[in-house]
């Protein structure tokens, strides 16, 4: 499904990604770990295609297309979608036009018609039931006066109602008690099946006790240095970082 | 450039003016005799003396007014010259709610096409001719006692005025309607001058809604140019909005006077959406304590489009509170200047005064020029101003288009977005949704000349 070959970039000329391979197979679960600073969310951001972060070397192949050709708005159409780790306010625009909009852009460009009115609110109803959310975020603006959980909440219900190939998770456990922490990882799983993947990009283990990766990566200084099963996590958890840092960078051949 | 040519060719737009004040007087008939009739040519004797402003004036350094006097306008004293339905009238008034309505055309009033009928005891909603002819001693009373003559606009304005609207509530009065008066400008066959003289006197205790709407219909040229008189008094509340949309080759000018009386709350909304060039200057007196005074301002331009707000907000007396909010949202080659002014006298201790003022350059060829003025003479005063101009912000943007949604929707997002939280102020909800519709008809107007 994606397949990321020696990837650089920077960002305000800094070189952070410094080499990245990484291969996604539909029905995976990937969490990408490391420090602060490490590169995690510039990959997350490249992925999804924000021009703040500069390309410098590599490709990205999603689903046979040169995803580093395409403009954020197709990648989406395409089936990528970032949650992100500071989600935007939007004052103006209510959840449901703002999600309505998205989906029949999405609906567009595979030339279905756009959604019913009745078929949306029946599917947004199904959706914030799943993750026990009150039906009145859906009138309100986009993320404006809701909590640091509200908000990372919502990104998981933007994810369950456009339904993407691949979900990029940027730090959505950042910020979130553990009841909350449940209800979206909850979220996670229910999104997940064989035909689609998850990418899990976070700094600590607590998240992966509920959606269990497949593969963990580590992230060091911009280059994968460690890969490894669901453990791999576990171990990070116990020992921290330090014992890892001076590993060589793994090729990886999935 | 010698003397002589010096001053012919800045008064010479003044000369033609004072030319046709004579014929002016002539269509004047009965009123001609009217109280009203002294303070006309009291103006005019005022104007005699005066220049338009230059931009060596302070107050007008970064607004040129000589595409103006280019023209030779004709003073408008007919409304009946151009055919206007109500359809024609219900594609420009707001909808959806229950209102009274006066409509002028071309600044007379169109009595067939008005609704002000059914009106609560002791309310009047009329014309400025109306009542010059009926009432012109409760008229005099208020006329030009709230502005004064501090330039040749406002003197043009006075030494015409003609028509207008005029709202007068007595105390006590809740008034159940908003109060809607439409200005429909249609300059077909010369280029007319407009010039609404328009007073609101909201007694004690009272409490209103009125929108002003000022469109242009097409046809040529023409200058619109106003003069509002409003007095709120004692625990009065006074919500005014201003909505403007009028034609790309129009000239709009004009001057807000608020009195404001101990206790009471006005509240300006300014809707620039039209015009080449504009001016408006909008002024409060706070002549007493515990009074309240909110300005909100949104403007769209774009072309080479120049709009000017001019605020002066006065505090006279302790124990008042002040607050502005100015956003702009400014594309290809247009220009825009805020300019808002708080005077906080001696006498006005505990004094809080904010002002914010934003804006949006959607294009690096569109320019604001912003100045706030705070002169402050009391000790005891809380007062804080802003100023910040940028672009759209580009993560917000990706954000957007993040969700498969494309660039140009994400930017009117993004715009309706900076604009909402002045539009957000409006209190009647039907109104709020169709100006809305007006910033996003407007944005999408551009789209399609773009291509």
């Amino acid at each position: 499904m994606l397949s990321i070959k020696n990837l650089k970039a920077n960002v305000e000329g800094k070189e952070i990604l410094k080499g990245i391979d990484l291969s996604v197979n539909k029905g995976e679960v990937h969490a990408i770990m490391g420090p602060n600073g490490s590169g995690k969310s510039t990959l997350a951001n490249v992925l999804a295609g924000n021009k703040s972060y500069e390309v410098t070397e590599g490709e990205i192949i999603f689903e046979g297309k040169n995803l580093l050709e395409m403009e954020p708005e197709d990648r989406a159409r395409d089936g990528i979608f970032l949650a992100f780790q500071y989600p935007i306010e939007i004052a103006g625009i209510s959840n449901a036009t703002f999600l309505k909009t998205a989906l029949n852009e999405i609906r567009k460009y595979y030339g279905q018609p756009e959604i019913g009115t009745k078929e949306f609110m029946d599917l947004i109803r199904e959706k914030s039931k799943l993750l026990g959310m009150d039906e009145a975020l859906i009138s309100r603006y986009v993320n404006v006066g809701f909590s640091g959980g509200e908000k990372k909440r919502n990104e998981i219900f933007q994810l369950l109602m456009l339904n993407p190939k691949l979900a990029l998770l940027d730090e959505t456990d950042s910020g979130l008690d553990i009841d909350a922490l449940k209800i979206v990882a909850n979220g996670v799983n229910l999104f997940k099946n064989q035909n689609n993947a998850v990418i899990v990009v976070t700094h600590y283990q607590r998240l992966l006790n509920y959606i269990i990766p497949d593969f963990v990566h580590v992230l060091y200084k911009g280059k994968i240095i460690k890969s490894g099963g669901k453990e791999l996590a576990l171990e990070l958890e116990e020992k921290g970082y330090d014992w890892i840092k001076n590993e060589e960078p793994v090729e990886q051949n999935l | 450039m010698s003397e002589t040519n010096k001053k012919q060719s800045a008064s010479s737009g003044i000369e033609w003016y004072l030319e046709k004040f004579s014929s002016f007087e002539n269509k004047l008939n009965g009123r001609f005799q009217s109280p009203i009739h002294e303070i006309r040519k009291k103006a005019a004797g005022l104007l005699f003396g005066m220049d338009f402003p230059t931009i060596k004036n302070e107050e007008w350094k970064y607004t040129n007014i000589s595409p103006i006097l280019k023209f030779n306008f004709i003073p408008s004293v007919n409304a009946d010259v151009v055919n206007v339905t109500k359809e024609h009238i219900d594609s420009y008034v707001f909808n959806d709610f229950d209102y009274h309505l006066l409509v002028f055309v071309n600044g007379i009033y169109f009595r067939e096409l008005s609704r002000a009928e059914n009106l609560q005891d002791g309310i009047i909603i009329d014309s400025f001719g109306n009542l010059e002819k009926n009432n012109p001693e409760l008229l005099k009373k208020y006329v030009n006692k709230f502005s004064i003559i501090d330039n040749a606009f406002n003197a043009l304005n006075t030494a015409f005025a003609y028509d207008g609207a005029v709202v007068i509530i007595p105390d006590n009065l809740i008034v159940e309607k908003p109060i809607q008066i439409l200005f429909l400008n249609v300059s077909e066959k010369e280029n007319l001058l407009i010039q609404p003289r328009n007073l609101v006197v909201a007694g004690k205790n009272s409490q209103s809604k009125i929108i002003i709407n000022y469109r242009g219909a097409g046809g040529k040229e023409y200058f619109d140019n106003i003069v509002t008189e409003i007095l709120a008094d004692e625990n009065s509340v006074v919500d005014f909005y201003k909505v403007q949309k009028e034609n790309e080759n129009a000239f709009h000018i004009e001057k807000v006077q608020a009195v404001q009386k101990r206790s009471s709350v006005f509240n300006h909304y300014n809707f620039v959406f039209g015009g080449s060039l504009v001016r408006n200057d909008i002024n409060s007196i706070l002549d007493g304590e515990g009074i309240e005074c909110h300005y909100y301002g949104l403007y769209l331009t774009n072309k080479k489009r120049h709009v000017d707000n001019h605020t002066f907000v006065e505090h006279a007396k302790p124990n008042c509170m002040s607050n502005e909010l100015y956003k702009g949202i400014m594309d290809d080659e247009s220009r825009g200047v805020f300019n808002g002014k708080i005077l906080v006298r001696k006498d006005a201790q505990k004094t809080n005064a904010y002002q914010s003022n934003k804006a949006i350059l959607l294009s690096e060829k569109a320019r604001l020029d912003t100045k706030p003025q705070l002169e402050i003479f009391a000790d005891d005063v809380k007062c804080s101003h802003g100023a910040a101009i940028g672009s759209l912000d580009e993560l917000s943007e990706f954000y957007i288009r993040s969700r498969g949604v494309p660039e140009d929707i994400a930017k009117s997002m993004l715009i309706r977005a900076f604009a909402s939280d002045v539009i957000e102020q409006t209190k009647i909800e039907e109104l709020k949704e169709q100006l809305n519709h007006i910033v996003f008809e407007q944005l999408h107007r551009k789209e399609v000349t773009n291509k």
